[in-house]
């Protein structure tokens, strides 16, 4: 996979500005405009929006190729779950949510990362983790599989599950639109902390670790624990996105961890274009709002619809949407003949990539 | 053939060692890359490393920056004993090196290239003086902004030097720093490196003879995995065995 | 003792179950270097013809033998010509493909057979292992397992076809400069694989609940015992399976399946951070 050279992004500050105001307006605009069922709908988006940024950031960022983020997504709603069924006020809950799959993340990262293992080997890790965590989490039906006073359910799932609250006021939890301003303020909070981090020196070398790990070795920097660290970033983002995931339908089951789940998330960056933020938040809401649509008329079965547009994207829209949208948006701007582009770094780093 | 010249610096007096390497040995497989190398180098030292393709001499380097682990031996940075260490360790010790195959960010700009490299624990304000300096040090300031991956190849290999100096190594290490450029360009890097000598420690890896006599003051010559001579440039040019070592590659 | 002979059976069957479903995904991953992410769906469309086909009339040993690798083969060679084939020299890219490939297969098969869960009936009974009862079908699974292993070193060892791909594996520029064309050799490579991912499918049918998702209950061990053994298709698809058949069979036996496939989880990731290139990537690296 090609990642856009210019995707460096520091230099677009418009561009960071201009998604920001969106988000606001979006966070501000949507509960003045839409039904309690729409507000619902868009609370989900958000949640998986910020799933989708997990997997845009550690993919797209930090150039690993992790396929089980759904491991972290899972780790989150269900520490949510279990720990808010248990404590009651919602802030720890909260916390332990963004804790649990970071910490799962450290040790899982510390044995691929200094392990040294091939790009194929980590996706194939990553993505086995999910699958074996969603087997064990589905075996856990009956009231022995307890944590504290919360039952696990097993492929039921937890149901039930109290909704966010204002920190001390465990009793007056939150209703849709108060959920939606967490959900929805979350995404954009979360929005700009990535941004500040890949604008830092930690990001920079993040990505110039990306670009050439031999190169940033040699410079003195420990390509093993920028990866390492980033790759629990990740894990804390799409643990947030779990819990407000458990938070929206107030349930969760084992799917959470599941492989269309993980392929999902590949799917709205893929779609959404590699190598940027924006893009993996407009491929969630994309993908989702074609899931629905598909969901409504029964004759075909949604996997495939998105297989298609996985391999779709795959074979003719490689980069995806944004960065396809952005460069022609600036050819209009410029109005003259494209600079030659930068199609001969991006084969050249497209062959250094797929060793 | 380990008997170096005693290294001196700029006032001539005897300095301890730099770089102290014993025995180095390389093998993979059943090849042996780089046989019992005996090899010192002291402050503020010049060596050109020459020899045949395959004679080892880009092996030693990846031994030297932890990049593969040798065999056998030991490797001492001044009184720290660095073989086997991490890359990115030996690199924050000190060492730098500028690589055969160009190894730059393709995806970021000049600029950003030579700012990751100077910023490793630095603060911003003496980071950004460093990427100017070093920027207008190697005359990259005109493409500052342009993406490495756009560059030529002789661009590519001045952004890899700017990346380099700017981690402010005391060894530097260059393993072909003329090759692919143009005549001036080769003037210029000479000068570059007489420059960069009067306060840092390098080993150069060169073919280009009339370069190698444009900087050079102490030769090593690699042959077979081992150090076949080590003398002044004018002597070691002048022995016969090394003419048979080229002439013999030149032959076969 | 009549335990132990149970137990010593079970970690057999276990093994060449390991086997069995490793081989196919071995093949691809020893000769391109991909991990087919589709794997666990050819072998669902194995289980399906088997099904299709015992349904129809067709005699169960041919239709459980027979008839998957030969229809998962040739869905394969198509698949190869119509996806993969565009996407050499980018392995994200092509394992990105493989999945867009399995998405797709479940959502085809759902569409056209409905989620239900279908089955085949064991075509053999049970044998006693002193007190003990042992299904005969393990038998069944063992020696097919032998067979494709088997079958495979011989084509390997002995074939100018197994030659070609030997060369084409160590060095494909090499294999290209000599006339070889690797795009040939890499169709014929995929199209195997999907066959051997067949026969496993068809010969687990009975087993096993046929449904379209059933991929998913194996994959995870297949990938495991693919990481463990490494590059080497034969000496590292059996070395990894019966390392991980051994500790799965044995952890399973103590507490339930899922914890023997965690098991394996674990086991797999130490032996990575040892081995990172798998046992076959460190030694015995000539092996076939």
């Amino acid at each position: 996979m090609t990642i856009p050279l210019s995707s460096a992004p520091w230099r677009s500050a418009a561009g960071f500005l201009a998604t920001l105001a969106l988000g606001l307006v979006i966070l501000f605009g949507a509960p003045r405009t839409l039904d309690t069922f729409g507000l619902v709908q868009w609370t989900g988006f958000a949640a998986l929006a910020m799933f989708g940024l997990s997997q845009g950031f550690i993919w797209g960022f930090a150039g690993v190729m992790s396929f089980g983020q759904a491991a972290f997504l899972g780790l989150g709603g269900y520490a949510y779950a279990v720990s808010v069924i248990n404590i009651g006020d919602s802030t720890v809950p909260v916390l332990l949510a963004i804790a649990v799959p970071m910490l799962f993340a450290a040790i899982l990262g510390y044995f691929m990362f200094y392990g040294r293992i091939s790009d194929a080997y980590i996706g194939v890790i990553t993505l086995t983790v999910s699958v074996i965590l969603f087997q064990l989490v589905n075996a856990t039906s009956g009231s022995q599989y307890r944590i504290g006073t919360a039952e696990l359910g097993g492929f039921n799932g937890i149901p039930a599950i109290p909704a966010l609250n204002a920190p001390g006021f465990p009793d007056e939890p939150l209703d849709n639109e108060g959920i939606w301003y967490a959900a929805m303020g979350a995404l954009v909070l979360v929005y700009v902390l990535l941004r500040a981090v890949l604008a830092s020196r930690f990001g920079r070398v993040v990505v110039a670790i990306r670009e050439n790990e031999t190169r940033a070795q040699l410079i003195g920097y420990d390509p093993r624990l920028y990866k390492l660290l980033a790759f629990m970033i990740a894990a804390g983002v799409a643990g947030l996105a779990g819990c407000l995931y458990a938070n929206w339908g107030g349930f969760i089951s084992p799917t959470v961890f599941g492989l269309s789940m993980s392929a999902q998330v590949i799917i709205y960056v893929l779609v959404g274009g590699l190598g940027t933020l924006v893009g993996p938040m407009l491929g969630a809401v994309l993908i989702q709002a074609l899931i629905i649509a598909a969901g409504s008329q029964s004759l075909l079965d949604s996997n495939l619809g998105l297989g298609l547009v996985l391999d779709g994207f795959v074979l003719l829209v490689p980069q995806g949407l944004v960065p396809v949208i952005r460069t022609l948006g600036l050819r209009l701007l410029q109005r003259r003949a494209p600079r030659p582009g930068p199609a001969d770094g991006a084969a050249g780093l497209a062959t250094e990539r797929a060793r | 053939m380990s008997a170096a010249l005693p290294p001196t610096g700029l006032g001539g007096a005897p300095l301890r060692p730099l770089i102290e390497a014993r025995g180095v040995t390389m093998r993979f497989g059943g090849v042996t890359a780089v046989a019992g190398v005996d090899f010192t180098l002291g402050e503020v030292e010049l060596r050109c490393l020459i020899g045949p393709n395959g004679a080892g001499k880009s092996t030693f380097f990846k031994i030297l920056t932890g990049q593969l682990k040798p065999t056998e031996g030991r490797i001492a940075l001044r009184d720290t004993d660095i073989t086997g260490a991490e890359p990115h360790a030996i690199a924050r010790l000190g060492v730098g090196i500028k690589t055969q195959v160009p190894n730059v960010f393709n995806g970021l700009s000049v600029r950003e290239n030579v700012f990751v490299a100077a910023g490793r624990r630095k603060s911003l304000a003496r980071t950004r003086a460093i990427v100017d300096e070093t920027l207008t040090r190697l005359s990259l300031t005109g493409i500052a902004d342009r993406m490495v991956g756009q560059l030529a190849h002789g661009q590519r290999q001045w952004v890899e030097i700017a990346t380099v100096l700017a981690q402010e190594p005391e060894l530097i290490l260059l393993d072909e720093p003329a090759a692919g450029m143009t005549h001036e360009e080769v003037h210029r890097t000479a000068a570059l490196i007489r420059e960069i000598n009067r306060t840092h420690a390098l080993i150069v890896v060169e073919h280009d003879m009339p370069f190698i006599r444009m900087i050079a003051k102490t030769v090593t010559v690699f042959n077979q995995g081992r150090i076949l001579v080590e003398d002044s440039v004018d002597a070691v040019l002048a022995d016969r065995r090394v003419r048979d070592v080229y002439l013999g590659k030149q032959a076969g | 003792m009549d335990l132990a002979g149970l137990i010593a059976f079970n970690v057999l069957t276990g093994i060449a179950t390991l086997v069995l479903i490793t081989l196919g995904l071995g093949v691809i991953y020893g000769m391109m270097r991909i991990i087919n992410l589709a794997h666990g769906e050819f072998m669902m469309l194995g289980a399906y013809t088997a099904v299709t086909a015992s349904g129809a009339g067709v005699n169960i040993w041919v239709a459980m033998l027979i008839l998957p690798p030969l229809v998962v083969g040739a869905i394969g060679l198509v698949l190869e010509r119509t996806v993969i084939r565009f996407l050499y020299g980018r392995m994200m890219d092509t394992m990105l493909a493989t999945w867009g490939v399995s998405l797709g297969l479940i959502g085809l098969v759902t569409t056209l057979y409905g989620n239900v869960v279908r089955g085949v009936s064991t075509p053999v009974g049970s044998i006693d292992i002193g007190r003990y009862g042992a299904s005969l079908y393990s038998l069944v699974i063992m020696a097919t397992a032998l067979g494709a292993l088997a079958a495979m070193f011989g084509l390997l060892r002995f074939t100018k076809f197994g030659l070609i791909l030997r060369a084409t594996m160590q060095n494909p520029r090499m294999a290209a400069a000599l006339g070889v064309q690797p795009n040939r050799i890499y169709m014929a490579t995929f199209a195997l694989g999907a066959a051997l991912a067949g026969l496993a499918g068809g010969v687990l049918a009975p087993i096993s609940g046929v449904s379209p998702a059933m991929g998913a209950a194996y994959i995870a061990r297949a990938f495991i015992t693919v990481l463990g053994g490494g590059p080497a298709i034969v000496t590292g698809t059996g070395l990894a399976s019966g390392l991980f058949g051994t500790i799965n069979e044995l952890v399973s036996f103590k507490t339930t399946p899922v914890i023997g496939d965690v098991a394996l989880l674990v086991a797999a990731i130490l032996l990575i951070r040892v081995l990172p290139q798998g046992i076959t990537g460190r030694y015995l690296r000539r092996s076939l």
